[in-house]
C-alpha cells in the first residue's frame, strides 16, 4: 500500500534545523515567563517578550497576515536554526517548543516564506532549568544516516539478485521452485517498502495488491505473480500463457532494477526519515500483514511480518543512541516490545520459514495483533522524540 | 436545548395538530410548538411533499439505514406494500403509531400492530427516504420480476469495484432501501423495525446499518460535525438554503432520461459503508492528520488559511509544496478538482462494536445524494481512490446504489409514478 510517510528521502539537512513541534493548540499562558506569543502579520512581527529565562520555550505563533509565514529561532549569528515553525496560513496558528540554554538570539518572523524575515533580537538569560546540548549528537545522527543508507542499499541489491532467479523460475515453468523462493526474495522488498514507496509509481507497479485495482487499470507486480502460482483458491481462474508469464516476469524485474538504481544513486535520509520508517513498517504489519489481507493466495504473510518487523528494528537501533540520550525510557520500552513481538514470531518458525497465515489459529493472529499495537503505540512517538532538543 | 414535542400520546388522542405540509427544501413546518425558544427546527416534518424529506432536511443526529430484496414476484403485492409502507411511514413521521391501532390499544389475543418502543417519544423529526436498486427492475441475470424493467434509470445500476473495496456481498446492494432519520435513535430503529415488520413475505430485510452521530449538515443552521478521524466533515457541502445548487446537482430534472420521467424531482442515494482503521490513524502525528485531511482539526479552516467556509487556496505555496498537500482529501473531493460536480453528503459514524482482532469496528457510513451517480459520485470516488491520502486509513465494506422518487403527494404511495 502507499504509505503517507514520504519524508523518508528528504534530502539531508542535518545541520540545520531539527524540526521542533509544529501544532496548532490552544492559546499560551502568557503569565508562564516561558511562554512567548508571537504574531506574524504580512509587515511586522510582534514577539511579547524579549527576554527569558533558559529552559523550553513556548512561542505560539498567530499568523494575522494573508500571506503563508514561518517563524525562526536563530542564533545569535543569525545564520543556525535553533527551531521553526512552517507552513502557517493566514488567520491560523501554530506553536514552537524549544529546549533553549542561555544566550544571545534572534527570532525572524517571514511572512511570503522570502527573504530574511522580519528580525529582532532575543536574550534567554541564566536559570534553575539546565539545558545541555550534547556535543555527540551530530555525530550520532551521521552515524545513523550512514548505517540505515547501507542497509537499503544492501537489501535493494539482495532484492534484485533473487528477484532475478525468481522471475527465471517462473519464466522456465519451474513452479514449485519458484513458489518456494517468492516469500524469501519478497523479504528484501518487505524490509525497505517504504523507501520504495517513496519512488512515487513503483510500489504500485510492484506491490500492488487484486483488491486496489480500479476497474479498467493493468495488475502488475509481485501479487499478479503470486495468483497465477497459488490459483487453487481463485475461482475460475485462467493460468497465464508463457508469453503472459515473460510479460509479467520482465515487468517486474524491470522495475526492480529501477529501484535499485535509485537506491543507489543520491540518496541519502535525515533521522526522522529514519525514525518515520519504522513507524510506516508497523503500520504495513497492522493493515496488511495481521489481518492476512497481503499474500491472500500463497498465505505467507508470516514472511513480510518478519520482514517488516526487521526493517522497523533496524531503523530504531539506527537511531537509538540519539534516543537514549532524549528519552531513555522510551528506548527501552521500544526495545522490550520489539523483543515481545519476535518471541510470538519466533514461535511460528518453521524449517521452511512460518506457519502459513491460513493455518493460524483465532486465538494465534489476536496474540500478535496485540504485540503489534503494544509495539506501534510508542513507536509512534519515536520521531518526536528523536527530534526533541534534550 | 428543548425541542418542540409532538408526543404520540396526543396523536391517539386527538391532540396533535395537522402535520404542515410544506413543498420543497427543508421547509416542513413545526407542529405543535408552544416552546418556540433555542428551538433548531420543527418537531415533525411532513411525509409528503414535493421532494421526500430526510434528504434537504436539516440531517438528525441519528440513522437506521436497511436495504431489502424482494422476495416476491408479484408486482401487486410490491404495491400493495409500498402503499403499506407510505401509511405507516406518514403516521410514524408525525409521531404516530405504525399500524391504525396503536400498541396498546388493539384486541388482547393479537399482537399489537406497533411494537410499543416508541409509546410516549416525541417524532424526534423522523424522516423515512425510500429509495429503489437497480435489482429492482432488472435480477442479476435479468430478469424483469415487476414490469419495469423498461423504466430503469441509465445510470442506476451497481457501483463498479473502486480500489480498496472489500466489499462484503451481505452488506451491499438492495432492491429497497429506506433511510430512517430522527433524532432519537430508538425512533429511527422502531421505524425500521415497524416497516421491515409490516413487509415481511414481500420483502425481507438484506442488512440493515445503525449511524449514532451525523457527520455533515445539509444547512447552513447547523454546525458541521466531526467524524471519527476526529475532523469536520462535509464543510462544503451542498446546502438546503441554496435552491439553484439544489437544482444543478441534487434533484432529476425533466429530460434527465427519457425512460426513466417517474425519478423527476427525485434523486440516487449513493451509499458506502466506509471502515476506518482507527487504531492506525491515532498513532498519526498531528501535522500529518492536518496533511491528509487538508483543514486544521481545531477549526476545520483550510490550511491555506482563514476560517472553517474559507474556500481552499489551493494555489498557496508551502514549504515543499503547496500549503494543501497534492494529495490532502480536501483537494482530491473539491468540486474545482471534479468538473464543478457537488454532492449533499448525509453520513453517519458508526461503531458495531469490535472487530475479531479488538480494533474498532467503525467508521462513516457514508451517504450522498446526487443527480447523476456517473458525473458526479463515481468519479469524485474514482479520484479519491486513486489519489486520496486517506485511502490508507479506509476500507470498504459496503456498497449500494438507490434511486430515491419524488415526494409522495396525497392520495399517492411511495413510487406511485413508477408503477403507474
Amino acid at each position: 500500500m502507499l504509505n503517507r510517510k514520504l519524508a523518508v528521502l528528504v534530502p539531508i539537512l542535518v545541520a540545520g534545523p531539527l524540526l521542533a513541534s509544529c501544532t496548532e493548540n490552544t492559546k499560551a499562558d502568557d503569565s508562564d515567563p516561558r511562554s512567548i506569543q508571537v504574531v506574524s502579520s504580512d509587515d511586522g512581527c510582534d514577539v511579547s517578550k524579549v527576554e527569558v529565562p533558559a529552559g523550553t520555550l513556548t512561542f505560539d505563533v498567530t499568523n494575522s497576515g494573508s500571506k503563508v509565514t514561518e517563524f525562526y529561532l536563530l542564533a545569535e549569528d543569525g545564520l543556525r536554526i535553533v527551531g521553526e515553525v512552517e507552513n502557517i496560513g493566514a488567520n491560523l496558528n501554530s506553536r514552537l517548543t524549544v529546549a533553549v540554554p542561555e544566550g544571545n538570539y534572534v527570532t525572524a518572523c517571514k511572512p511570503g516564506m522570502k527573504g530574511d524575515g522580519i528580525r529582532a533580537d532575543f536574550a534567554v538569560t541564566a536559570s534553575d532549568e539546565k539545558v545541555e546540548v550534547s556535543a555527540d549528537e551530530q555525530a550520532q545522527i551521521d552515524q545513523a544516516s550512514a548505517n540505515y543508507l547501507a542497509y537499503v542499499q544492501d537489501q535493494s541489491d539482495q532484492l534484485l539478485t533473487e528477484t532475478t532467479k525468481f522471475v527465471n523460475l517462473y519464466k522456465a515453468g519451474k513452479d514449485d521452485e519458484a513458489r518456494a523462493l517468492y516469500a524469501d526474495a519478497r523479504v528484501h522488498w518487505e524490509r525497505i517498502e517504504p523507501v520504495a514507496e517513496s519512488f512515487g509509481n513503483l510500489d504500485p507497479l510492484m506491490d500492488l495488491r487484486e483488491a486496489d485495482v480500479a476497474d479498467g487499470d493493468d495488475w502488475t507486480g509481485w501479487h499478479r505473480i503470486e495468483k497465477d502460482l497459488w490459483p487453487e483458491e481463485a475461482k475460475g481462474y485462467r493460468a497465464m500463457t508463457p508469453k503472459e508469464r515473460k510479460f509479467y516476469a520482465d515487468d517486474l524485474l524491470e522495475n526492480t532494477k529501477k529501484l535499485d538504481k535509485q537506491v543507489d544513486g543520491d540518496l541519502s535520509f535525515t533521522v526522522d526519515g529514519i525514525a518515520n520508517g519504522a513507524t510506516a513498517l508497523l503500520e504495513e504489519v497492522a493493515s496488511g500483514k495481521v489481518t492476512g489481507e497481503e499474500e491472500i493466495w500463497s498465505h505467507t504473510d508470516l514472511w513480510d511480518f518478519q520482514a517488516n518487523v526487521d526493517g522497523a528494528r533496524v531503523a530504531f537501533e539506527g537511531v537509538k543512541a540519539l534516543l537514549e540520550t532524549k528519552d531513555p525510557e522510551l528506548a527501552k520500552t521500544l526495545t522490550d516490545r520489539f523483543a515481545d513481538l519476535q518471541k510470538l514470531l519466533d514461535a511460528q518458525k518453521t524449517d521452511d520459514g512460518f506457519t502459513y497465515y491460513d493455518e493460524l489459529s483465532p486465538a494465534e493472529v489476536k496474540q500478535l495483533s496485540n504485540a503489534v499495537n503494544a509495539l506501534a503505540e510508542p513507536l509512534s512517538k519515536l520521531t518526536g522524540a528523536v527530534l526533541a532538543r534534550s | 436545548m428543548k425541542q418542540p414535542v409532538v408526543s404520540r400520546r396526543a396523536l391517539f388522542t386527538g391532540g396533535a395538530a395537522v402535520v404542515g405540509v410544506a413543498s420543497g427544501l427543508a421547509a416542513a413546518q413545526a407542529i405543535d410548538s408552544d416552546d418556540t425558544t433555542g428551538t433548531t427546527g420543527p418537531a415533525a416534518y411532513a411525509f409528503r411533499g414535493e421532494h421526500q424529506a430526510g434528504i434537504v432536511t436539516p440531517a438528525q443526529d441519528r440513522l437506521h439505514f436497511a436495504a431489502f430484496d424482494v422476495v416476491t414476484d408479484s408486482r401487486e403485492e410490491l404495491v400493495e406494500l409500498l402503499q403499506a409502507w407510505t401509511e405507516a411511514a406518514e403516521r410514524m413521521t408525525a409521531g404516530g403509531a405504525a399500524g391504525p391501532i396503536g400498541p396498546t390499544e388493539g384486541d388482547a389475543d393479537l399482537p399489537p400492530d406497533d411494537t410499543g418502543e416508541a409509546i410516549g417519544l416525541p417524532a424526534s423529526r423522523l424522516t423515512l427516504t425510500f429509495g429503489f436498486g437497480p435489482t429492482l427492475f432488472r435480477t442479476p441475470k435479468g430478469k424483469d420480476r415487476f414490469g419495469i424493467a423498461d423504466r430503469q434509470p441509465k445510470v442506476l445500476r451497481e457501483l463498479p469495484h473502486f480500489p480498496a473495496d472489500a466489499l462484503d456481498p451481505e452488506r451491499s446492494g438492495g432492491d429497497l432501501c429506506i433511510q430512517a432519520c430522527a433524532d432519537d435513535p430508538q425512533v429511527a430503529v422502531h421505524a425500521i423495525r415497524n416497516l421491515a415488520r409490516i413487509g415481511f413475505g414481500t420483502v425481507a430485510v438484506r442488512w440493515s446499518q445503525l449511524g449514532f452521530g451525523r457527520t455533515s449538515s445539509t444547512s447552513t443552521s447547523q454546525e458541521t460535525p466531526r467524524n471519527l478521524f476526529g475532523f469536520k466533515d462535509g464543510t462544503a457541502n451542498l446546502k438546503a438554503e441554496e435552491p439553484e445548487a439544489l437544482a444543478d446537482h441534487l434533484w432529476v430534472a425533466q429530460g434527465d432520461d427519457p425512460n426513466a420521467e417517474w425519478l423527476v424531482g427525485g434523486s440516487y442515494l449513493a451509499a458506502r459503508r466506509i471502515n476506518m482503521r482507527i487504531e492506525t490513524w491515532d498513532r498519526q502525528t498531528l501535522q500529518d492528520q492536518q496533511d491528509i485531511i487538508g483543514r486544521t482539526k481545531q477549526t476545520g479552516a483550510p490550511l491555506s488559511g482563514g476560517e472553517e467556509f474559507s474556500e481552499p487556496d489551493f494555489a498557496m505555496p508551502g514549504r515543499g509544496g503547496p500549503i494543501i498537500p497534492v494529495d490532502a482529501h480536501v483537494r482530491v473531493v473539491h468540486p474545482t478538482k471534479n468538473d464543478g460536480a457537488q454532492i449533499l453528503r448525509r453520513g453517519y459514524n458508526f461503531v458495531d462494536g469490535s472487530d475479531d482482532l479488538g480494533g474498532l469496528n467503525a467508521g462513516l457510513f457514508f451517504i450522498a445524494y446526487v443527480r447523476d451517480p456517473e458525473k458526479q459520485f463515481i468519479p469524485m470516488q474514482t479520484r479519491m481512490a486513486q489519489s486520496d491520502a486517506m485511502m490508507e486509513y479506509l476500507k470498504f465494506t459496503g456498497s449500494a446504489l438507490f434511486a430515491v422518487p419524488p415526494g409522495t403527494r396525497t392520495g399517492e404511495h411511495v413510487g406511485a409514478a413508477l408503477f403507474a
